[in-house]
């Protein structure tokens, strides 16, 4: 798989490249209310029947999700044949900011998808693209096609070729399958890593995304196994007595944070994964779980109720004294950090059930981004646009997507049985 | 052990279907009805016998009183408040007669899985589960189980009882269940 994308992007054709650094600078300022308007006409198609996905329809579902842009698809003006026919006024006068227009073909054992993205307001065409793609992974060639799309509007990497890992529990009559997945960002394209009759647990990306580790209780307990993604190779890395839990990889890949009671009660430990070798983060007779790295390496933040309820502290990756960061919750937990190391989104508790809640780390501004009973298991895309999380829709475990802004909510594809714990992969 | 107890249970079983079976209506039968009361009152002073033999093993390992549903032994469920790990007072009796059972069973193991419901994240419940199990074990320590018998191990959220989203499920779910290996 790994390799297929790498073909696809060699095969990635910049057309026109002189006109396409012409790319307009537009910052993603937090509290952004005003989505942009973009209207992506329909590709056309010039092959027989239709082609495998309506790849315009995965880019305009992948814009509307991010929460920045509103996109147009009823009502359009007559779009451009080609980038020498747009004319920008009818666009304008529509209300429209961007205009994507693209078409596909049938070219060998590939679909060539050439597509255009103009700005309306400064009447000019950002780029054109011409990517051949193989026509069984055309959702992903969608997905790439929508990462320029938003990179090209926004000045930000797009996130949407990024892929998430969940688990998927279907009841039997008796007993329970807990499956290991991973899917396209938006939750399509499912394939299963890991099956068992026993819970899976706490999924979480190897920073170059060729590996997994997660919590599995085939054993009858907690351990904490590693997988490689393409080959399937598995490993037992963590089994000490007590449980063994919550492992978030470092971002340098050599380090495993994750929280063991094997002295009596959870504490975070690093573990160094070429030798096995523990240190010990923390010293505490409290529940210490669930740590995650800032992007540096430098800190680890992690969920405790040293102080009575769960909260979430920060401390040096190297040692050092814990600093409690939540004071607004009764029960603060399961951080995840912007890929900017600047925001954690964190499940926030209290009387009216659980939530998800953002805090800035610059200014200590929490700001409410849910409004459910049960939002739980947050992940932040790898772009920082949008954050995954597990929650329930009439007792069935779904996945839900809010923008980090907290403005647009968005449910993953319905899908049999239930899926929790997302955790989306690292852009690679 | 469960063997001897199944036999005589069959035997007994089979005395009783041949009782039923007994033949009166023929006076030619009378001799070999006298025959079968023979056997019968052999198999029964036989039965006697290997009930007795039974019930003499028994007392140092007393299998029956984990089985019997009178026993406070038979209770295998403790159930905690939403966030804690303390053990209430109402299971006191039920976990020192399961410590007193440890202590004069030197050979039973027990283990505690700890369990909770599904609010809060699924790692701190993880912890939380294996804390509640934990206060288990110190209960039976402190009233002489031996720490050898104790296994302790959570599964946090993931294995719930009940799947309704209200009190009464929760309630259900937020529990450690007293585990006993298979008996020897």
């Amino acid at each position: 798989m790994q390799r297929m994308i790498h073909t696809m992007l060699l095969g990635l054709a910049l057309l026109w490249s002189a006109q396409a650094q012409a790319v307009l600078e537009v910052t993603v300022t937090e509290g952004v209310t005003g989505a942009i308007p973009v209207a992506v006409a329909p590709f056309t198609w010039d092959g027989d029947g239709r082609p495998g996905e309506d790849v315009d329809q995965i880019l305009a579902a992948n814009l509307t999700r991010s929460g920045l842009f509103d996109v147009e698809r009823d009502g359009l003006p007559q779009a451009p044949s080609g980038p020498a026919d747009f004319l920008a006024q009818p666009w304008a006068e529509a209300g429209l900011e961007y205009l994507v227009v693209g078409s596909m073909r049938p070219d060998g054992d590939n679909v060539m998808v050439e597509f255009h993205v103009f700005d309306v307001l400064a009447e000019e065409r950002l780029g054109g693209w011409r990517i051949p793609v193989p026509a069984d992974m055309l959702r992903r060639g969608a997905h790439r096609v929508s990462d320029i799309v938003y990179e090209q509007i926004t000045g930000d990497p797009g996130a949407f070729s990024a892929r998430i890992a969940f688990v998927s529990v279907e009841r039997r009559n008796d007993s329970r399958e807990f499956r290991l997945e991973v899917a396209d960002s938006d939750g399509a394209n499912p394939r299963t890593l890991f099956r068992s009759e026993d819970p899976i647990m706490s999924p979480d990306w190897s920073p170059d995304g060729r590996e997994l580790v997660y919590v599995s209780f085939e054993n009858r307990r907690s351990e904490v196994f590693r997988q490689n993604v393409e080959t399937g190779e598995r490993n037992r890395i963590a089994s000490f007595t007590g449980i063994n839990s919550a492992p978030a990889w470092s971002p340098d890949g050599r380090q495993l944070a994750l929280s063991l009671s094997r002295d009596g009660s959870p504490n975070i430990y690093v573990m160094d994964l070429a030798s096995g070798d523990l240190r010990q983060l923390t010293r505490s007779s409290a529940i210490e779980t669930e740590p995650v790295w800032s992007p540096d390496g430098d800190t680890i933040y992690f969920t405790s109720d040293r102080a009575g309820a769960p909260q979430i502290y920060a401390q040096p990756a190297s040692g050092g004294n814990a600093r409690r960061l939540t004071f607004e919750s009764g029960y603060a937990a399961a951080a995840t950090i912007s890929p900017d190391g600047r925001s954690l989104v964190y499940v926030h508790g209290g009387d009216g059930g659980f939530q998800l809640a953002r805090l800035d780390l610059d200014d200590r501004r929490v700001t409410r981004l849910t409004d459910g009973r049960d939002a739980e298991s947050p992940s932040f895309a790898p772009n920082g646009s949008m954050i995954l999380y597990a929650m329930t829709d009439g007792g069935r475990g779904v996945l839900g997507s809010v923008s980090r802004d907290g403005q647009v909510h968005q449910r993953l594809a319905a899908r049999e049985g239930e899926v929790r714990e997302p955790a989306w992969s690292p852009l690679n | 052990m469960n063997n001897l107890f199944r036999l005589a249970l069959a035997a007994v079983v089979i005395a009783a279907l041949s009782a039923c079976a007994t033949p009166t209506r023929d006076a030619e039968d009378a001799e070999r009805a006298a025959e079968r009361e023979a056997a019968a009152e052999q198999a029964r002073a036989e039965r006697e016998a290997a009930e007795a033999r039974g019930l003499g093993r028994d007392r140092d390992f007393d299998a029956a009183a984990l089985d019997d549903p009178e026993s406070p032994l038979a209770e295998r469920l403790v159930y905690f408040e939403f966030d804690r790990d303390e053990v209430k007072s109402e299971y006191m009796p039920m976990l020192e007669a399961h410590a007193a059972y440890l202590s004069q069973n030197s050979g039973a193991r027990l283990r505690l899985e700890g369990h909770t419901d599904e609010r809060g994240t699924r790692e701190y419940n993880l912890a939380l589960g294996e804390r509640r199990a934990q206060s288990v074990r110190r209960v039976l320590n402190l009233n002489g189980a031996s720490d050898d018998q104790l296994e302790v191990i959570s599964y946090g959220e993931e294995m719930p009882v009940a799947f309704q989203q209200n009190e009464e499920a929760w309630a259900k779910n937020r529990r450690v269940e007293l585990v006993y290996e298979s008996r020897r």
